[in-house]
């Protein structure tokens, strides 16, 4: 019961509470007076002197680093001195070290320093991320969600960036839509490109032959996509864990072939091109009469299309994570989690885990599908090339570096590989080696991705993540 | 006749069950009464867990008829339903568990199970492992999650009652201040608990537990009596467990089958069960002589 106890406490004040009760508790062992009290004058002392140390370190680096400055001048190398930008960043520091220690810290003095290990900072500063967040869940989500609105008319957002946040909005739409295979149903998926090029395939050969709009092919498209996950589903039910990886890798790339070689419906590696723009009610975003800008009295601009593209996706995407959200409470998304935590208990009680097994499929292929309608009206003109194995291996990078199950994680991993991606543009063949360390680095410093707790779908009086330690993996 | 025989609501006839050339189980019948905390006993390997995983449809067995009879007078349908190829009777009141796929044998024959080694959803909080138990109700209140999505009234009220029964179960086994933890939390001890409550959550009519007081320490194992007495007085709901702590199965069980070898070496009361020489000799051994005799008569 004791356990218990500390830890009821250790959720009250955080992590550093648990740090102070395990601290006592050593002490404890170590037969000295558990609860000892310091007067407030001697831990101003131990701050102060902390602070002055964090100064000083921090003066030996940036001295260097930030103070001296090679400039190149005629006749060679000149040093220039920046003194003002160090004592800054010292102040900064040190200041910094001795509010921490003060107010936030609270720790004993003489106590052991926070930064125990590269994996234990990682993990509180992410836990203690996690726990702002929940805490302020409704505030940030319509800061978010007002922020991406108004982003189009924001100073900034030029051509380059409304691009930007459109490939970002597909990719977490993407994301979002495996996580309902792997992060919930714990169904490793390698193959998951397949829907999206089925649902992009969908959408041109609907589009292209048959004269529909944007908003009618649409669903048609995600439909079709979820019934070829269905189509994968059924023979791979009976697979587990490394086979249902391969099996799964192998249609992906099935799909590929077959549009490459079935040359008279899908035009093969030349791709179909002249997929119609999307419209808004039947306004094309075109210069000219009869277009948006025209009959709107706007100046034609290219980037009023780029906008509507960027709100479909926006409120693509957002339908997604409601829908997904929404489908977690349910009985379906419940024991989805269940069979990934374990399938047989599942059976045990009632659960039908081959419909179970085929709705995770359908939902995230439809998901998939809708991505990738959007990608084809975006491009134009699709071709086998978008959808190689490598796209697959991305979004499920994606969903393992956001946290296996977690929303939010989803989108800071696709910020992420985007802005690696975009940063790294010019060191061109380095790019993928230094996102890839990079990938190892996070995954080392948190094993379960950026954020790895888990949310409960139900409470009775408080909702308390679950740690990722506890929850399974899922084999299949 | 004994009571499980007048009124059997599970009926197990000449079930074997063989992995290759290994029999587990050979020509087994018994009967588990309604209303009775019925238990299977035998040495390690007497075949025990695998005639529960026959009757869960976990196995398919190799020979014989699981019947699951939920009420007295569909008894006689039974004949009649074996010659037909159906699974269950129109009435949906006598199964043939036997060919029921497992899933179907929890959802509409309402037997319930436990596991040797607890298989809780680990991540998941007791709350939600007490959901998920009540998956096949919420689903058809969900109207099969559309209804769910659109957060219909009628679903609402659905969860608002698995709530209440999963609230209902966290009490009757003290666990409801930790409803919000995961279970891969609790004690040994409560995921026992937890695992019986999760069981209890389907509404069955037999619930089958496979040593659930392994692990457990006396008090605990008092605390399960009680709890298994209430199960079956207040829930009508029978009981066949499989136990080694020969405490609990002395105490609560209303019929004993002893299993060894995977043959029925005795069947009876608690009181019959325990002075049947042949349980002493599976229990304690025999003498040499006696093997060696048996050995003769097998041709070994």
């Amino acid at each position: 019961m004791a356990g218990r106890d500390t830890q009821a406490s250790a959720v009250d004040t955080g992590p550093v509470g648990a740090e102070i009760e395990e601290e006592r508790r050593a002490e404890a062992y170590a037969g000295e007076p558990p609860f000892k009290t310091e007067p407030v004058s001697n831990r101003l002392v131990v701050a102060l002197k902390d602070a002055a140390i964090a100064g000083l370190i921090t003066l030996a680096l940036a001295g260097p680093m930030i103070g001296l400055r090679t400039e190149t001048a005629i006749g060679g190398l000149s040093l220039s001195q920046h003194w003002l930008p160090v004592a800054v960043t010292v102040a900064v520091v040190a200041l910094g070290r001795l509010v921490l220690n003060l107010f936030v810290w609270n720790r004993a003095p003489g106590a052991p320093s926070p930064v125990g290990g590269v994996a234990d900072v990682g993990g509180r500063g992410a836990a203690s991320l996690a726990a702002l967040l929940d805490k302020w869940r409704w505030q940030a989500m319509v800061l978010v969600i007002v922020f991406a609105l108004a982003m189009p008319f924001m100073p900034f957002a030029g051509r380059y960036w409304m691009d930007q946040a459109i490939v970002v909005l597909t990719y977490c739409m993407l994301g979002w839509g495996l996580n309902i295979v792997v992060g919930l149903a714990g169904l490793l998926d390698l193959g998951y490109v397949a829907f999206y090029a089925v649902g992009a395939y969908s959408f041109a050969l609907l589009a292209t032959n048959f004269d529909l709009g944007f908003w009618v092919c649409l669903p048609m498209a995600g439909l079709l996509a979820a019934g070829w996950g269905l189509i994968l589903g059924f023979p791979v039910l009976r697979l587990r864990g490394d086979y249902l990886a391969i099996v799964t890798l192998a249609f992906g790339e099935i799909i590929r072939i077959i549009l490459i070689n079935w040359y008279d419906l899908t035009n093969g590696p030349d791709g179909i091109s002249g997929i119609p723009r999307p419209t808004l009610f039947g306004i094309p975003f075109e210069r000219g009469e009869g277009g948006f800008a025209d009959l709107f009295g706007l100046e034609y601009e290219p980037i009023q299309r780029i906008i509507y593209l960027y709100y479909i996706i926006l409120i693509l995407a957002l339908i997604t994570n409601l829908v997904t959200l929404r489908l977690r409470r349910l009985p379906v998304g419940r024991a989805w989690e269940a069979l990934r935590e374990d399938e047989i208990a599942c059976r045990s009680l009632g659960i039908n885990t081959t419909n179970t097994k085929l709705t995770a499929f359908a939902i995230g292929a439809m998901f998939g599908g809708f991505a990738g309608s959007f990608f084809a009206t975006r491009q134009g003109f699709i071709s086998p090339e978008s959808f190689t194995a490598i796209e697959s291996f991305i979004i499920l990078a994606v969903v393992v570096l956001g946290g296996l199950g977690s929303q939010l994680g989803i989108v800071i991993a696709v910020i992420f590989l985007n802005a690696a991606f975009e940063l790294l543009r010019e060191l061109q063949e380095f790019r993928m080696l230094i996102v890839g360390m990079a990938m190892v680095l996070i995954m080392v410093w948190r094993p379960r991705g950026l954020i790895a707790t888990r949310q409960p779908s139900v409470f009775l009086k408080k909702r308390q993540a679950v740690s990722a330690d506890l929850v399974g993996e899922g084999r299949g | 006749m004994s009571r499980w025989e007048a009124d059997p609501l599970l009926t197990v006839e000449h079930l074997t069950m063989r992995f290759g050339g290994l029999v587990a189980i050979n020509d087994l019948s018994f009967q588990v009464g309604r209303g009775d905390i019925t238990a299977i006993i035998g040495p390690n390997g007497a075949g025990k867990t695998t005639v529960f995983n026959c009757v869960t449809g976990f196995y398919k067995p190799t020979e014989g008829r699981i019947a699951m009879i939920h009420a007295p007078s569909a008894a006689g349908a039974l004949e009649p339903l074996t010659q037909s190829a159906r699974r269950f009777s129109e009435k949906r009141d006598l199964f043939l568990l036997d060919r029921m796929p497992d899933f179907e044998i929890a959802h509409h024959a309402k037997v319930a199970r436990t596991f040797q080694n607890i298989r809780l959803f680990g991540g998941m909080t007791l709350l939600e492992n007490l959901m998920v138990a009540q998956h096949n109700k919420l689903m058809v209140a969900s109207r099969f999650t559309i209804g769910g999505i659109l957060g219909l009234a009628s679903y609402r009220h659905g969860v608002h009652e698995a709530l209440d029964k999963a609230q209902y179960w966290l009490d009757r086994i003290n666990l409801t201040d930790r409803a919000d933890d995961p279970a891969a939390d609790l004690p040994y001890g409560a995921q026992r608990r937890l695992e019986i409550a999760r069981a209890m959550c389907t509404d069955p009519k037999l619930l089958c537990l496979d040593e659930p007081a392994a692990g457990l320490n006396p008090r605990e194992s008092a605390e399960l009596n009680a709890l298994l007495r209430f199960i079956r007085d207040d829930h009508q709901t029978s009981v066949l467990l499989i136990e080694h702590d020969m405490g609990v199965v002395m105490q609560i069980s209303d019929h004993i089958v002893v299993l060894d070898y995977g043959e029925k070496i005795s069947d009876g009361t608690a009181e019959m069960v325990r002075a049947d020489p042949k349980v002493i000799a599976a229990y304690l051994g025999v003498e040499d002589t006696e093997v060696e005799a048996i050995e003769q008569e097998v041709g070994a």
